[in-house]
């Protein structure tokens, strides 16, 4: 077994035995989905305001985005410091595997974890709410790959400048508590003002969500929203490889 | 052949100079001790060996490999316990040490390892339960695991208690014995003085002394030192006088002398012609630590000494 399969396994097992992070990266992003759909009321009357369409239809690219957000935002980051912090970057640099190895092994069980928790999300909304699956399937995973691209990204960067496990989380909720709302968790982008969603079209969530949106309602995403997260990967992770210290 | 050569080892940290210029050898399968207070540079110095700080200037060999350009086949080679280093804490013994198996090409028995170091009773424990003992033995297995033929062990006792202590070194000793060259770097006296067959006293970056513990002391022209509480008040210039007596202090009502040749029995003599008697008298041999004294002409932190004690 390779050093970053070996890496990737031990760390899937660390992940399972942090309630926390379980709960949050896993399980919240489906259980939240189901809780909007069964108990706000009108969640899954069709809208016309919204040409249509249900809040529930809506709220599936906002969930997808959350569940990004909390993987790479918070656990990953808060993760990564840690491992610096406490000196298992260092333990690590004395083997012949490089510390960067451990770095691949999160990413890689973060993209995992958000992929099956995006998974399971989308099958509830097309079994229980029978919500429309991904009109533009080929559209779907360009977004998603892009926004997880650009999320992570950013939570490499903070996972980079951040000395202590502590300045990283805390860094880590002052980016996602916003990006919450960004993404249209507190009230949809489509309900935003025009400035209001501009800014938001800046964000890799904004645009992540409108990419996702736009894909699962069979168009294809807006090349600006594409170019924006694009623009957010590039930065954010050249940013994060220049700043990063294993110690 | 030496296994590692350290030729004028310089390092610098912005303005403070780490390692001002060491060098030394270590002859494959003994037991090398680098000793000296903290801050002396003996961490900065084995990074270097282990290839995980570049030098300034100078240069290492290890196993005629460059700790720089061959890295990888060095750190397939050579096991490092380093301070401050650590493992999640929700990590198992024995997933620690199955992991990091995996990463060399020839590794050891975990099994046996576990065993040996008296950690099977917590194969299936998390790092963050295990005592400070029971963490640097699973360090010193990881250090192990690879069947490196030198191992480094940076401060593996501090923190310990004295059994643990005693456990450790003892495990040291089994570690040479199997064949593995040992460099192990401590502040701690009695561990360098115990456990190294040859020892290099190093102090403000820079290589004071390199012999054997006993060689060291030896050096020293062994000089005695004579403890004891008078049975009646006496004058230090009476003992002053003497030839043999190179220095008097007191420790409250402790007389301390220390002198050469029969400075022992020229003293209870000349107590003895003023009828005072000597009570709990004490003499000490020098050790490690005064011919640390000797060669830099301080002690190593006292606030550390005691806590070691």
């Amino acid at each position: 077994m390779s050093a970053l399969a070996a890496l990737t396994v031990t760390e899937s097992k660390l992940f399972r035995r942090d309630g926390m992070s379980l709960f949050f990266g896993l399980i919240f992003p489906p259980l939240l989905f189901l809780a909007l759909g069964a108990l706000i009321p009108g969640f899954l009357d069709p809208n016309d305001d919204l040409g249509g369409l249900r809040l529930v239809d809506l709220y599936l690219p906002i969930v997808i985005g959350l569940a990004l957000a909390t993987l790479a935002l918070s656990t990953l980051p808060t993760y990564l410091a840690t491992y610096r912090e406490k000196g298992v970057l260092r333990r690590l640099a004395t083997t012949p595997v490089r510390p960067a190895t451990l770095l691949e092994a999160q990413l890689l069980l973060n993209v995992v974890v958000a992929v099956i928790a995006v998974a399971v999300t989308i099958a509830l909304a097309v079994i229980v709410f029978d919500v429309d699956a991904p009109g533009n399937a080929v559209g779907f995973l360009l977004a998603f790959v892009l926004t997880a691209a650009a999320m992570f990204s950013v939570g490499l960067l903070i996972a980079a400048v951040s000395p202590r496990a502590t300045v990283a989380s805390g860094i880590g909720m002052a980016v996602y508590f916003p990006s919450l709302f960004f993404a249209g968790v507190y009230f949809p982008r489509d309900a935003m003002s025009d400035t209001l969603r501009a800014v938001s079209d800046a964000t890799p969530i904004g645009s992540g969500v409108q990419a996702l949106q736009d894909a699962l309602a069979g168009d294809w995403p807006q090349p600006l929203n594409l170019a924006i997260l694009v623009a957010w990967t590039v930065a954010a992770g050249l940013l994060a490889a220049r700043v990063f210290r294993w110690e | 052949m030496p296994v590692i050569e350290v030729a004028n080892l310089h390092k610098r940290y912005g303005q403070t100079v780490a390692v001002d210029d060491v060098s030394f050898s270590v002859e494959r399968g003994e037991i090398f001790g680098i000793l000296g207070p903290n801050g002396a540079g003996k961490t900065t110095t084995v990074e270097s060996i282990a290839g995980l700080r570049t030098p300034d200037s100078g240069r290492a060999t290890v196993l005629g490999l460059d700790p720089q350009r061959d890295g990888d086949e060095l750190r397939r080679r050579v096991g490092v316990q380093l301070q401050s280093s650590a493992l999640p804490d929700k990590l198992k013994v024995s997933e620690a040490l199955e992991l990091y198996s995996s990463f060399y090409p020839d590794p050891a028995d975990r099994e046996k390892l576990i065993d040996d170091l008296g950690l099977g009773e917590k194969r299936d424990a998390y790092y963050s339960k295990l005592s400070g003992g029971q963490k640097q033995r699973l360090s010193i297995a990881l250090a192990l695991v690879g069947n490196p033929e030198i191992a480094i062990l940076d401060e593996l006792t501090t923190g310990l208690d004295p059994q643990a202590r005693r456990d450790t070194w003892a495990l040291i000793e089994g570690v040479r014995d199997r064949g593995v060259t040992v460099v192990l770097v401590t502040h701690f006296m009695e561990e360098a003085e115990r456990l190294s067959d040859r020892v290099a006293l190093i102090d403000g970056g820079r290589v004071v002394a390199i012999d054997t513990p006993a060689g060291l002391v030896a050096a020293l022209d062994a000089e005695q030192r004579i403890r004891f509480r008078p049975s009646a008040p006496v004058d230090d210039a009476m003992l002053a006088v003497l030839p043999e007596v190179t220095g008097i202090s007191r420790n409250g009502e402790q007389i301390v002398v220390t002198g050469t040749g029969n400075v022992l029995a020229t003293v209870i003599l000349a107590l003895a012609a003023r009828q005072i008697v000597a009570k709990e008298l004490r003499v000490d041999q020098a050790g490690l630590d005064d011919a640390f004294v000797a060669m830099t002409g301080r002690a190593l932190d006292p606030a550390d000494a005691a806590t070691n004690l």
